[in-house]
């Protein structure tokens, strides 16, 4: 068995979005960047635990990304990828990044391709679908439970106000989110090797991007909370009414 | 020429979120000088012709029992070939669940640049640039399409449903439909409920009720207000409540118009599922709750005394 994952730079959870160059570039400066929360838990965590279950799996991870990635690729190495790719650009455009984990995936016949349900810098939940496509699979969104018994995998995905369970012959592609898997903390052992374990780094195949960032804007500042004493809660009906006519 | 409106439904109902995705649509085919058409797939309760009401002239009907169950693939095969053969410009989804598997598809088979997460109508003066949302509800983007054909999926909540007067007309097209690849084995969804996804308003409890017994008061409130219920991560974590219902950053992200927490404090990763609500309430007796900062409206007191006189004062409003 043979998994690719596909692996995101994000900044941190916790980090303050600030905007530079005219409002057109994400303002780096001091922010922490960590590997995606949904490629890391779910979609890496899910891999590692399959190999677990059987020793012949290979793990390898693809990033596209530039160098700033490179710490964030050896912590998945350190949890327990095999081997990694890098492809150097610094696009941002979905269809763009997706052709390059496909060409990656062409050369090397992956039986499952995981992805993160999204990611939580550019939200677009895109990655997954695209890369399915340019390599005619079938694709499960939105996963939240994975297993496996030879080459046929049991996926359940998340629909409005339930969930889904479906059936699918490798291979495939999944976009993994909460459920999937539980996060992990790699080991010493983990990030010793990690560090001889091979990153190769290619330049991306010519594509054309779809779109492209224009510029980025922050929502308007909230007013400030408007508090109501404890003891006339009626007041926050009335407010909630007549002044904010939300029912 | 045309805006076409993709119409996703659920056990023969058209969601709601389609149809603020029709009115989206049916007003961009407005600014472009064009006609909006929606298409529906498999067989549905609706009477179509209703939908003209949402603004849109035709539907396009493609009904055949590979399409009762979804399957990303087939759909985007169907909805490619429609789109081609109707000449549509534009393609609008909503950026539901099936809206995130479909819409990536469809945009490489059709080589169609895609917007996912759109928060307001395009600027068509220069180009045409769509405002989404980035980093978790944080912060915009504004993404200009350079291809001719073009594909949005607007986040739920994010544009008002109109209804004006009008009739569809509804075609019923012939497409060959190939055999998907996914089996659906089963479909379990809890029967009566508002899905977080499509509720206009959501009361949501989190640690501070101290356990699952003490879950009539979310659960009262939002019976009295039509509402969806709701918790933060650590109350699904403890199985308190179902996973489904768990909203923030690992969980669903939602907009509702009216976002009501009980004993949350409002850790970041919460307020990143949450932050996109037009109105937040917050209810905690800690007044030095992170949440508050991100609040409309708050009361600092004990819920358990506080909540049950809003559902008192609300039964009286609503009468």
């Amino acid at each position: 068995m043979k998994i690719l994952v596909c692996i995101s730079k994000t900044p941190d959870t916790t980090a303050k979005i600030a905007f530079t160059d005219n409002n057109t570039k994400f303002a780096e400066a001091g922010v922490q960047f960590i590997l995606n929360p949904y490629d890391e838990w779910y979609a890496l965590v899910r891999a590692i635990e399959l190999k677990e279950a059987d020793a012949s799996t290979v793990i390898h991870l693809i990033n596209v990304g530039t160098a700033d990635a490179d710490p964030i690729i050896r912590k998945a190495l350190a949890l327990g990828g095999d081997e990694a790719f890098r492809v150097n650009t610094d696009s941002r455009d979905s269809f763009y990044i997706a052709s390059q984990i496909a060409e990656i995936a062409r050369q090397n016949n992956y039986d499952l391709i995981f992805t993160g349900k999204e990611t939580i810098d550019y939200n677009g939940s895109s990655i997954g679908g695209m890369v399915a496509e340019l390599l005619s699979m079938p694709y499960i969104s939105l996963a939240t439970k994975f297993s496996l018994s030879g080459t046929s995998a049991t996926v359940i995905r998340e629909i409005e106000g339930g969930e889904e369970t479906d059936e699918v012959t490798l291979p495939a592609v999944v976009s993994c989110q909460k459920g999937m898997a539980e996060q992990r903390i790699p080991n010493m052992r983990g990030i010793m090797s990690a560090r001889t374990k091979p990153l190769k780094v290619s330049e991306p195949a010519p594509v054309d991007e779809l779109t492209s960032i224009e510029s980025f804007e922050l929502p308007p500042s909230k007013k400030g909370v408007k508090l109501v004493p404890a003891d006339q809660p009626e007041e926050l009906v009335r407010l909630l009414h007549e002044e904010a006519k939300v029912f | 020429m045309s805006v076409l409106i993709f119409l996703d439904q659920t056990d023969g109902h058209i969601k709601k979120n389609s149809f603020e995705a029709a009115c989206y649509g049916a007003k961009i085919a407005e600014m472009l000088g064009t006609t909006a058409e929606g298409i529906v797939l498999g067989s549905v309760k609706n009477d179509l012709t209703e939908l003209g009401k949402y603004g849109l002239k035709k539907i396009r009907s493609v009904k055949n029992a590979t399409l009762e169950n979804f399957d990303d693939e087939v759909f985007t095969h169907v909805i490619a070939e429609t789109a081609k053969s109707t000449g549509a410009t534009v393609i609008v989804f909503s950026n539901n669940f099936n809206g995130k598997a479909i819409a990536p598809r469809l945009s490489v088979k059709l080589k169609a640049g895609l917007v996912s997460g759109a928060v307001a109508l395009p600027e068509v003066a220069n180009g045409f640039v769509v405002k989404k949302n980035v980093f978790s509800g944080k912060a915009f983007a504004n993404v200009s399409i350079k291809t001719e054909l073009k594909i949005i999926s607007l986040n739920p909540n994010a544009y008002k449903v109109v209804e004006a007067e009008g009739k569809a007309e509804v075609e019923d097209l012939n497409i060959e439909i190939p055999q998907g690849r996914v089996k659906v084995l089963s479909v379990d969804k809890v029967e009566g409920e508002v899905p977080l996804s499509e509720a206009e308003i959501v009361v949501s409890g989190g640690r501070g009720l101290k356990g699952p017994e003490n879950w009539a008061i979310v659960t009262d409130l939002a019976k009295a207000l039509g509402a969806a219920t709701a918790c933060s991560r650590p109350v699904s974590d403890s199985d308190w409540r179902p996973h489904h219902e768990h909203v923030g950053q690992t969980g669903l992200a939602i907009a509702p118009n009216l976002y009501i927490a009980i004993g949350i404090s409002g850790a970041i990763q919460h307020l990143a599922g949450v932050n996109r609500s037009k109105t937040i309430v917050v209810i905690n007796k800690d007044p030095e709750a992170p949440f508050f900062k991100a609040a409309d409206y708050g009361i600092v007191g004990d819920a358990f005394e506080v909540v049950p006189k809003i559902i008192e004062a609300v039964k009286k409003l609503k009468g």
